[in-house]
């Protein structure tokens, strides 16, 4: 059901909302980015409309509101461990299409890959999703390639346009909270057309592997997972084994984000590692995007989110690669 | 008619007199090295006009036009108030098209800063923009300069004052994943302040030069720059014939208004204490400093200056450097 308000009333529906839920949006960093005097965007709690940036895409994904970059799975004495709570409150996360699309790759490896992950299952379950709409394509995603650029799995859909802010209500849930809107059609921005586009390689066999595309950008890569970091869909964790200082018999085990782009993610006992190279790295994790994932899953694991892209310092272009990669499949 | 010209006032006028007979060069100051393409145009028109058509860029990021006839000085002067005026120099009104009003405190320099250079703490051509309106005109001869951080590409410890950008980096443990990115940067391309502890970072606060390289290696962004911006201020470091040294630390973690203040106090010390023998009134700070006492600088120096509880100040300070006026 869609509605129509003024801009002031729904800053008052949110703050009432931010109390019952807490909030996760893209927010404007001020000089947080890598750089001096350069802002990033990324994820954060909000309490008001206002701190929303719903124009610039996000340089860090929706994931981590979601999926902690650092968990505690447990804390643990000599003869005990405690799991702590999970979130107490219901959760809104505003993100776009393309993330949307996300989701459903991140469900896939906590709650649907022969097991369900109890951290990730508990936080999930208090998500409710509110869609961003894409007026215009982003600079380097590719969504429309890779079928990301609609969604109707939504709870919400909230855009702001000058004093107006429109509403699509999909989740009973929320029909109370906004019932006093007027009536109104309203259909969410979708990206029809981006500038990047995507082919992906068809008849991949055994000989791409070695593929000298891998080698060309694995020699440009500095393994800093800048990458991985930013993706909405890489799901990889290491654990640690926190023991604390003050006394060692008590400790936490956390899972932390891992990246397969920096070094030690294969390594194991013995110091043996199975990608040392960079060539085998890049590989790796392309294939794995336009691959793997899909040979196990029935569907491609990359969004075409654009953010790798986006975001490496050695402009690596990930959608750059898979276009030669295809060429060379031909 | 014979040349007749005032060579000490053509000379705080900004003009070379040179080593050729009734030639001179007209030295055009650029604060931060910092300006509007369109001089370079106007530059241009001046030493095709007036000069011999080539130009120096100078080691203070100036523009020198060389071989210019003395006898075109007042000319050349008025074709360079447009060039002032667009640098924004300071200038009493009844100085205008008159050239330059002072020559013995230097241009400002500075290095390309946080407008371009990835590892620039601060906009070092603001800066220096705003220091050059704090102290010009004056003749006193003063050496300023501003880097982004201490990779100190503006050379600023050969300078009166070089002020080194930092920044205090903030650690969000909850971002950091243990790449360890940080760690290797800060130990190959800095100082090695920091190291790993129970998979999350610590830093030696003592070690920690404020350079920003985990910040710009942090792919996570557990690691950014404070909000708040510092500096480091070196003094008293110079070339020359007698003993050149380098600059030495005077405050770590400072703010800007409190440089600028120190700056402005210096002046004051100088007027005060300058050598009456001093050719032209051109004597290194440094040397009458040597003379009356590092204390009786400071004194100056702090007037006013209420410095933030985390700038470190070194009470003595100590230059060594190579004695040419001194061999045994």
């Amino acid at each position: 059901m869609g509605y129509k308000f003024s801009k002031d009333e729904m800053a008052k529906i949110f703050a009432k909302l931010a109390q019952d839920y807490d909030v996760f949006a893209p927010v404007v960093k001020k000089g947080d980015g890598t750089f001096s005097d350069v802002d990033v965007v990324r994820y954060d709690q909000v309490t008001s409309l206002d701190e929303i940036e719903f124009n610039k895409k996000s340089d860090y994904s929706f994931k981590e509101a979601l999926l902690p970059i650092n968990e505690t799975l447990f804390y643990f004495t000599e003869d005990e461990t405690t799991v702590p709570k999970g979130p107490e409150k219901k959760r809104l996360i505003f993100l776009r299409s393309c993330d949307i699309h996300a989701v459903k790759r991140l469900d896939q490896i906590y709650l649907d890959n022969k097991f369900e992950d109890f951290y990730y299952k508990r936080t999930r379950e208090m998500v409710r999703f509110v869609l961003m709409g894409c007026p215009n394509t982003c600079e380097n995603g590719f969504c429309a390639s890779m079928g990301t650029n609609e969604t109707n799995q939504y709870d919400l859909y909230i855009k702001v346009n000058g004093d107006n802010a429109f509403v699509d209500v999909k989740n009973d849930e929320f029909t109370e909270t906004f019932k006093n809107g007027a009536l109104e059609d309203v259909k969410p921005d979708f990206v029809k057309e981006n500038k990047v586009k995507v082919t992906l390689p068809k008849n991949i066999t055994k000989e791409t592997m070695s593929s000298e595309l891998f080698k060309e950008y694995g020699s440009r890569c500095i393994n800093c997972g800048r990458c991985n970091f930013v993706c909405p869909t890489c799901t990889c964790f290491s654990m640690q084994d926190i023991f604390y200082k003050d006394n060692e018999k008590v400790g936490e085990r956390r899972r932390v984000w891992a990246s397969c782009q920096v070094d030690g993610y294969t390594e194991i006992a013995g110091g043996h590692g199975f990608r040392n190279d960079n060539s085998d790295r890049m590989r790796f994790k392309v294939m794995h995007k336009i691959h793997d994932f899909e040979q196990r899953f029935g569907y491609q694991m990359c969004v075409g989110c654009g953010r790798c892209d986006d975001v490496c310092p050695e402009y690596i272009s990930y959608s750059t690669l898979i276009n030669k990669l295809a060429k060379e499949c031909e | 008619m014979s040349l007749d010209i005032n060579t000490k006032k053509a000379k705080k006028n900004a003009w070379r007199i040179s080593k050729e007979r009734g030639i001179g060069a007209s030295r055009i100051r650029v604060p931060g090295g910092y300006c509007d393409a369109e001089i370079l145009g106007m530059v241009q028109q001046i030493a095709q006009e007036y000069g011999n058509g080539y130009v120096h860029l100078t080691t203070r990021q100036g523009f020198e036009i060389e071989g210019i006839h003395l006898e075109d000085m007042e000319e050349v002067n008025k074709k360079l108030q447009p060039i002032i005026d667009k640098v924004g120099i300071n200038q009493y009104d009844e100085d205008k098209e008159k050239g330059y009003s002072a020559s013995g405190t230097r241009n400002v320099s500075a290095c390309i800063g946080n407008n371009v250079c990835p590892f620039a703490n601060y906009n070092t051509s603001e800066l220096a923009r705003r220091i050059d309106k704090e102290i010009y005109p004056n003749d006193l001869h003063f050496k300023v300069a501003c880097t982004g951080c201490s990779n100190d590409c503006a050379k600023v410890r050969m300078h009166d004052f070089g002020i080194i950008g930092m920044t205090m980096p903030q650690y969000d443990p909850s971002r950091c994943i243990s790449c360890n990115a940080c760690v290797k940067g800060c130990q190959s391309l800095s100082v090695g302040a920091l190291r790993m502890e129970n998979y999350k970072i610590v830093r030696d606060t003592e070690k920690c030069i404020g350079c920003g390289v985990c910040v710009t290696k942090c792919p996570t962004r557990a690691w950014t720059r404070s909000q708040k911006k510092y500096y480091k201020l070196t003094i008293m470091g110079r070339t020359g014939k007698k003993n050149p040294r380098l600059g030495k630390d005077f405050l770590v973690w400072a703010d800007e208004d409190n440089i600028v203040k120190i700056i402005k106090n210096t002046y004051d010390f100088v007027e005060e204490y300058i050598s009456p023998n001093a050719p032209a009134r051109k004597e290194h700070i440094g040397y009458i400093i040597d003379r009356v006492g590092f204390e009786k600088f400071k004194e100056y120096a702090l007037k006013d200056v209420e410095l933030m509880p985390e700038t470190i100040i070194n009470n003595n300070v100590y230059w060594d450097g190579i004695h040419f006026d001194n061999k045994h």
